[in-house]
């Protein structure tokens, strides 16, 4: 006999926007495009917009962390993505990741200074929580920027359970290594000799950074689970650092008194700190962070301090000068 | 090698001229027409800036790519065409220029001239667009005649802009793939070869012609 369990994670029906408003979304997006087009505007940013306006409608608790910015489009955060794991190029993540990821069943390994370690099944590891929905910025390091509905619950909350030591003063976060599944690990590509990432993509946290209210483990987006090309099926968002920091595709959370080694700090030290808050005063050396693109919009717009989250995180680092530690 | 023909009547020329005139502004066409369409992806404006730099890349590469054609092949008519094509890649980069001076630095010189002092990739990208400005306007007869044996020197450095263009696009490559660069630099690279090599075997034949 087949039991279906529902798990305790996914998403309610009640949370997935109905079909009906779905369709009128569709609807009006097709006929404002035409009507832009007919106008002589640009209908790609006018529907975009369009969308949002009917997103309105949906019934969503909203976290006070959330911002009251327009979200982007499903569509736009499903398929401008950053994941090396598939490819550099923006549109390979949605191309291949739902091809070769398999998110379930799915486990994290909990290592390291803590009292409670082990592999955890990702239904056991969520089930005592709830799922909230966070709208948060997210500021690519490329310049780059969207505002994406996440649903996911605190990370502070899920570290608490494993009881870190008083030796715990990092959190280490890495993502899937199996080449099956991620098949940009293995090939070198024609110019393997340049492939210099030394996989599995690994990210840290310094432990306050990680209790933070802020800093989520986020499971979905607009109410649907995460897609694969966003990093299912669990990913971190740590929305005042550079996206880069918000590691995907989740298998192990470890604990450990020295900072770990990062990804992209390994890779080119000078341009990448461990650090990565988003400031618009420490310019990456090759190109400003005083400015970035919201996506979906056609000028530049002024990227904020910590993102915009100042408030809540600047005290994180008071003394410390971040243009030595960016 | 006789690919193309030696001669081309005038009327056949001008075909020519005409079917390469709308070649060239194919590509543009087709970025302002996936900008208005909004498909040009998730990020339109980076999209057409990058494919505007391509393109004036390629159109460059295409134009040093003209007087060895014409070598090999001995179609001498070939040469009638280079003008067209140096002027189109010359449009592409101001193209390129004034969509990242509108969209990028919402058209301020002051925040573009900060770039410029700060980034070495955007300093080798002006320094390319700035040198090619007096090639641009020494391209017509007049200005030929005006110049003449110096007019030769001074259109030689369309090479170091060549250089300066695939530099600037390697220096923007954030990690590993550097694959498109890395081929322009070798089209260019067999380009540069090709010209060393045969001016070297043309001084050693003055010499011998001298001795």
């Amino acid at each position: 006999m087949h039991v279906r369990i529902p798990r305790p994670w996914a998403i309610r029906e009640s949370e997935v926007t109905e079909e009906r408003i779905y369709r009128a979304r569709r609807h009006f997006m097709k006929t404002s495009a035409v009507a832009a087009l007919g106008a002589g505007l640009f209908p790609g940013l006018v529907a975009a917009r369009a969308e949002q306006q009917l997103d309105a409608l949906r019934p969503l608790e909203k976290s006070r962390f959330s911002t009251d910015e327009d979200p982007n489009t499903y569509e736009e955060i499903t398929s401008y993505n950053n994941f090396y794991e598939y490819g550099t190029g923006k549109e390979d993540p949605a191309r291949l990741a739902p091809k070769y990821l398999k998110p379930e069943p799915w486990s994290v390994e909990i290592t390291g200074e803590a009292e409670v370690t082990g592999s955890f099944a990702l239904e056991d590891l969520l089930k005592p929580h709830a799922l909230e929905e966070r709208i948060y910025r997210l500021r690519c390091v490329e310049a780059w920027s969207m505002v994406i509905p996440w649903v996911g619950i605190p990370l502070a909350d899920v570290i608490k359970r494993f009881k870190p030591t008083s030796r715990a003063k990092y959190v280490k976060l890495t993502t899937l290594l199996d080449p099956e599944q991620m098949p940009k690990q293995d090939s070198g590509g024609i110019f393997g000799f340049l492939s210099t990432i030394d996989w599995p993509y690994t990210e840290g946290l310094r432990m306050d950074e990680a209790m933070n209210e802020l800093s989520l483990l986020a499971v979905g987006l607009y109410g649907k689970e995460m897609p694969a090309q966003n990093g299912a099926p669990i990913r971190l968002v740590v929305p005042w650092k550079y996206g880069f920091k918000s590691v995907k595709s989740i298998v192990s959370i470890h604990f450990q008194e020295t900072q770990p080694n990062t990804t992209w700090n390994d890779l080119a030290p000078n341009e990448y700190g461990f650090y990565a808050n988003v400031n618009p005063e420490v310019d990456h050396p090759r190109w400003s962070q005083a400015r970035e693109r919201r996506i979906g919009e056609l000028f530049k717009r002024d990227t904020l301090m910590f993102n915009g989250y100042g408030e809540q995180v600047a005290s994180l680092y008071r003394g410390m000068d971040l243009s030595k530690h960016y | 090698m006789a690919v193309l023909p030696a001669q081309l009547p005038p009327r056949a020329l001008a075909g020519v001229k005409v079917a390469v005139f709308l070649l060239c502004l194919l590509p543009a066409g087709l970025i302002v027409a996936g900008l208005l369409a909004g498909s040009l992806g998730i990020n339109p404006i980076e999209s057409m800036i990058r494919q505007f730099g391509e393109w004036a890349l390629r159109l460059l590469l295409i134009t040093l790519a003209v007087t060895p054609l014409r070598q090999l092949t001995g179609a001498a008519w070939l040469v009638r065409l280079r003008r067209m094509l140096g002027l189109f890649a010359f449009t592409y980069v101001l193209l390129h220029f004034t969509a990242y001076f509108v969209f990028e630095q919402s058209a301020r010189l002051g925040l573009v001239l900060e770039d410029v002092a700060k980034r070495p990739y955007i300093l080798v990208g002006a320094a390319a667009l700035l040198l090619l400005i007096p090639l641009a306007v020494t391209s017509t007869n007049g200005w030929m005649r005006r110049l003449g044996r110096r007019w030769k020197r001074l259109h030689w450095l369309v090479y170091p802009i060549a250089v300066l263009a695939v530099f600037h696009f390697f220096m923007l490559i954030k990690a590993e793939d550097y694959s498109r660069p890395l081929l322009y630099a070798g089209i260019l690279m067999v380009l540069l070869g090709y010209r060393l090599q045969r001016g070297a075997r043309g001084r050693m034949r003055r010499q011998r012609v001298h001795a």
